[in-house]
């Protein structure tokens, strides 16, 4: 039987001795035999080996289409094929990163804790903001705890949130307000910037607005922050960390509240996650901060040391009246961000931003081009859009897989219907992304492809 | 039998030097640089002929600028400054630190799986949507539930999710009930959770036998009462064994029993919480399903529920449809949980675990972890006694009480100590209710070799206490750095290299 167990069986006799014991099945005498599951009544298969097991595997691979192999990426809603070289791999996956603990000890520790440092940094210059914290699990849960935390600071609970936001992050922002009561209160997108006065509140706990939207367009941030200041809420914006790289920071805009969706740094697709949960605040509000911060300090010997702190904050101390339940966080993908920035550097994260806008915008121009196929907003996006096609995007999607192209998300599918983001019917919009990996050949091909799907 | 060298030791690390490592913004020469970025052939555009001015950062943004070797020197000394599973023994009580199958790696990292777009609609990621579907009925299989979500992150988004489901239920049902119970043994994500899904936490005590006082609990309930969270073993690695009484009585009020899964590892195969009348299940699947913690995440907490319960479940969920597999959304969902389907990556390392071992070898994991806690909990018997003298499951919790009052040394000593002698350290100060806690969970994948010296360090350290009792106060003093000064960095906040050029 294949498993991982190191006993032979003389030594479980030998142990079981020791304890007075026959057989491992003592060892759960105490269990009421009323619950006790009978042999072989738990329903699962027998245990195969790894090859066996990898065929299995296989089988579900196969039947996967939408891979890199088979289809050059142009998807992207929060989710980008950027480049992740063999280094950033090799280095991510090293065993003392991947098959450590929390850092609950931390002389064992400073690999861990001193990388998460620098990913700290990293995070806190990129938001503009002095605070980042250690990771959450994603954007869309780290806005979440953004207005858990607005609600905390200003006493109140009702939470402004553009359309612009990713409709799934507003999807989990709602399911979260089932447990807090908070009333979350959303803003339409008029030809793709947010109408503020579209909410109809006089006070809130948090304005939130994404920079660049969902949609890819640069919001009107000015009116954003003004918003915030006149309903007396905490300013949270959403930032695509690549766009950050070159567009004005969110505490450059004012934000007290910085959040993300940091998988552009160094993950892969992985099919929606593990990802990673930016998170930075202006500095009256690191008491309230979620999660994990690594802070530095110094040992007995007065050696630079680094060290989990602030922790009367986190959810093992305070129980109930923690500032969040989070305790397990992304710190390898956190981790894999701070080396995939390392590598990029400061001329590289520049390079990275520009040429994925450099290839949406080529793509934008050309696409528009296409009879029938018409820009869905005219304000300014960065390095992703969305069109309005002459057919449900869903049907191009499925034509130009045929030609190899994964031509982008429905924006019907990421809404799930009518929704305050797109005035009149989403069916036939197509959002588009393009990163700094894809060619002016694979351009060419996506017109030619879509030429032909809107025919 | 234990002649042989234990494999779980790491104290042969070479470690050369105390010097501390150099930050990447301090290795950081600007001018250099590591990153080879593919040739797009697309003419250039400048940044300000496609973003407003307003929008471009007046300040560049400035990072760190490495050449590719100096990266790797860095990183790489920084992962030989980390203590791992892979390194050594860690018996880290309730966090389950067993040995990663490198296996479950290796399929995750297939680029048939890892390359996929979340957003690809259904037929272009059938292989995706029947892995799903085949780990969510395993996940039932195992639980004795009916189905389940794989969207949680991790455990505590699991509480939060349950939580949900239960306010859900009791909505369905025109009820409105405040209140959630919890041990006072409970981790502390179990009442910050509760107060995130609005409801209000009644602790009731554990009595002297370390389980839930049946008494207190009857006490306690109410017809405002929406659930109670157990964690069955409890976190003093004990089986509630009136999980039959506790269950019928909080059912009799109207309320759902909420199992926390930190401890599924110990019962696999041996007793299901659906069976001892849980309504939901939260599962840690790093703990359980051996799937890497990445020093601290990711993690993923798949909820598996009773009948009654699944149409509220969030939503998508993979589903077999026909002999296909698409997105369905519950009928009375409570909606999203995550940006995405959950932690997709970590769900398929666990689907290739519980593929590996099968019935029969998951009731091996748990009878081997049982057996391995048990064997430690009585060779240590007469060096640190255990907090509650009888049979435990999957961990021990035991006291250092003793040495303390004879010799001034504290758990936390005992534990710092084990960190000089190869080994990571046990749980110390939890759970709450035990003084001077050192909580062993040696997991079912360390030999006897192994326990066996982790069993004579802990003895030695001891011994130690009563004639130096002032080198473990010293200790560690082989680790990269010694003690750390954790009031320091609370007083004086310095979280980015920034604060520190300050």
């Amino acid at each position: 039987m294949a498993d991982y167990l190191p006993h032979t069986d003389d030594e479980v006799e030998a142990m079981l001795a020791f304890l007075g014991l026959t057989s491992l099945d003592d060892l759960f005498a105490h269990i009421p035999a009323a619950v006790r599951l009978a042999a072989g009544a738990m329903g699962l298969p027998e245990g195969r080996s790894e090859p066996d097991v990898a065929d299995e595997f296989a089988q579900f691979t196969r039947a996967n289409r939408a891979t890199a192999s088979q289809l050059v990426c142009f998807a992207g809603g929060g989710a980008y094929d950027h480049e992740v070289p063999s280094v950033v791999r090799a280095l991510a996956s090293r065993s003392e990163f991947v098959t450590a603990y929390t850092p609950y000890q931390p002389e064992v520790a400073q690999g861990v804790l001193q990388a998460l440092f620098e990913y700290q940094t990293l995070v806190s210059r990129l938001s503009g903001l002095p605070v980042a914290n250690a990771s959450l699990y994603d954007g869309a849960t780290a806005l979440v705890e953004a207005l858990n935390l607005a609600g905390g600071a200003t006493h109140r609970s009702t939470m402004v949130v553009s359309a612009g936001v990713h409709p799934h992050w507003r999807a989990v922002v709602r399911t979260f307000a089932r447990g807090t009561g908070h009333r979350v209160v959303e803003a339409p997108l008029v030809d793709g910037v947010t109408d503020w006065s579209g909410a109809d509140v006089d006070e809130a706990a948090a304005v939130v607005v994404a920079y660049p939207n969902y949609l890819g367009v640069i919001e009107d941030m000015a009116a954003a922050r003004a918003n915030a200041t006149r309903l007396g809420g905490l300013f949270v914006v959403a930032g695509d960390p690549v766009a950050a790289g070159v567009l004005r920071t969110a505490g450059g805009w004012g934000a007290d509240v910085f959040v993300g969706e940091g998988q552009p740094f160094g993950t892969a697709l992985s099919f929606g996650g593990p990802y990673l949960g930016l998170f930075a605040v202006a500095s009256e509000h690191v008491r309230r901060l979620p999660g994990r911060i690594v802070g530095e300090t110094v040992d007995t010997n007065g050696r630079r040391a680094f060290v989990t702190t602030l922790r009367a904050r986190e959810q093992d101390i305070r129980r109930e009246k923690a500032t969040s339940n989070v305790c397990t966080n992304q710190t390898l993908m956190a981790v894999t961000a701070a080396i995939q920035l390392g590598w990029l550097g400061t001329a590289g994260l520049r390079q990275v931003a520009v040429a994925s806008a450099t290839g949406a915008h080529a793509l934008f121009d050309a696409l528009t081009a296409v009879e029938g196929v018409t820009p869905l907003v005219t304000a300014p996006f960065f390095r992703e859009f969305a069109i309005r096609l002459p057919r449900p995007a869903d049907e191009v999607i499925a034509t130009m897989a045929s030609d190899g192209i994964l031509a982008g998300l429905s924006v019907a599918a990421l809404t799930g219907g009518p929704d305050l983001s797109v005035e009149g019917d989403p069916s036939n919009v197509l959002l588009v992304a393009v990163t700094e990996r894809r060619t002016q050949l694979e351009l060419d091909a996506y017109v030619d492809a879509l030429r032909k799907a809107v025919r | 039998m234990m002649t042989a060298q234990p494999g779980g030791r790491a104290a042969s690390i070479p470690l050369m030097g105390h010097e501390v490592e150099p930050t990447m913004f301090e290795l950081s020469v600007p001018g250099r640089s590591a990153a080879q970025l593919r040739t797009t052939a697309i003419p250039t555009r400048s940044l300000e002929s496609m973003v407003p001015a307003e929008h471009l950062n007046p300040e560049p943004l400035v990072t760190a600028d490495l050449a590719e070797r100096d990266l790797v020197g860095h990183v790489t000394r920084l992962s030989h400054r980390q203590f791992s599973v892979d390194l050594g023994a860690y018996p880290l009580g309730s966090c389950t630190m067993k040995y990663n199958p490198k296996f479950c790696d290796s399929v995750a990292a297939d680029p048939g799986l890892v390359s996929v777009h979340p957003g690809a609609s259904a037929p272009m990621v059938q292989g995706w949507l029947e892995l799903l579907v085949t780990l969510e009925e395993r996940l039932c299989a195992i639980t004795g539930m009916a189905a389940a979500t794989l969207q949680p992150a991790a455990g505590a988004a699991g509480e939060l999710t349950g939580l949900l489901l239960m306010r859900a239920y009791h909505d369905a049902n025109g009820e409105q009930r405040r209140r959630v119970i919890i041990p006072d043994s409970a981790h502390g994500t179990n009442p910050a959770s509760v107060t995130l899904g609005g409801y209000e936490v009644t602790t009731v005590p554990s009595n002297e036998r370390g389980l839930v006082d049946l008494d207190a609990l009857r006490a306690a309930l109410g017809p405002d009462v929406a659930g109670i969270m157990l964690t069955n073993p409890n976190t003093v690695g004990l089986f509630e064994e009136q999980i039959v009484e506790i269950a019928e009585a909080v059912h009799d009020v109207g309320g759902l029993l909420y199992y926390d899964g930190a401890n599924l590892n110990a019962i696999l195969g041996v007793v299901r919480p659906g069976d001892m009348g849980f309504d939901i299940v939260h599962m840690n699947l790093h703990k359980t399903f051996a799937t890497p913690h990445g020093g601290g995440g990711p993690g993923a907490g798949p909820v598996a529920v009773s009948a009654r319960l699944a149409r509220f479940l969030p939503g998508p969920r993979a589903t077999r449809v026909d002999g296909r597999f698409e997105w369905v959304t519950p009928e009375a969902s409570i909606g999203r949980m995550h940006g995405w389907h959950g932690n997709a990556m970590v769900l398929a390392r666990a689907l290739a675990y519980i593929e590996v071992h099968g019935a029969p070898g998951l009731e091996r994991v748990a009878q081997h972890a049982v057996l391995n806690a048990n064997w430690l909990r009585r060779r240590l018997a007469d060096t640190l006694p255990a907090a509650y003298d009888r049979p435990c499951m999957h961990e021990c919790v035991l006291t250092a009480t003793s040495v303390k009052s004879a010799h001034g040394v504290r758990g936390l000593d005992i534990a710092k100590s084990l960190l000089d002698e190869g080994f990571h350290s046990p749980t110390v100060y939890f759970p709450l209710i035990v003084d001077e806690a050192l909580m062993f969970e040696p997991t079912e994948t360390e030999s006897p070799q192994t326990l066996e010296v982790l069993a004579a360090a802990v003895e030695s350290i001891v011994a130690r206490a009563a004639t130096d009792p002032e080198s473990l106060h010293l200790a560690p003093t082989h680790t990269p750095v010694s003690r750390v000064d954790e009031a320091r960095a609370a007083r004086h906040l310095i979280a980015t290299e920034d604060d520190a050029q300050r």
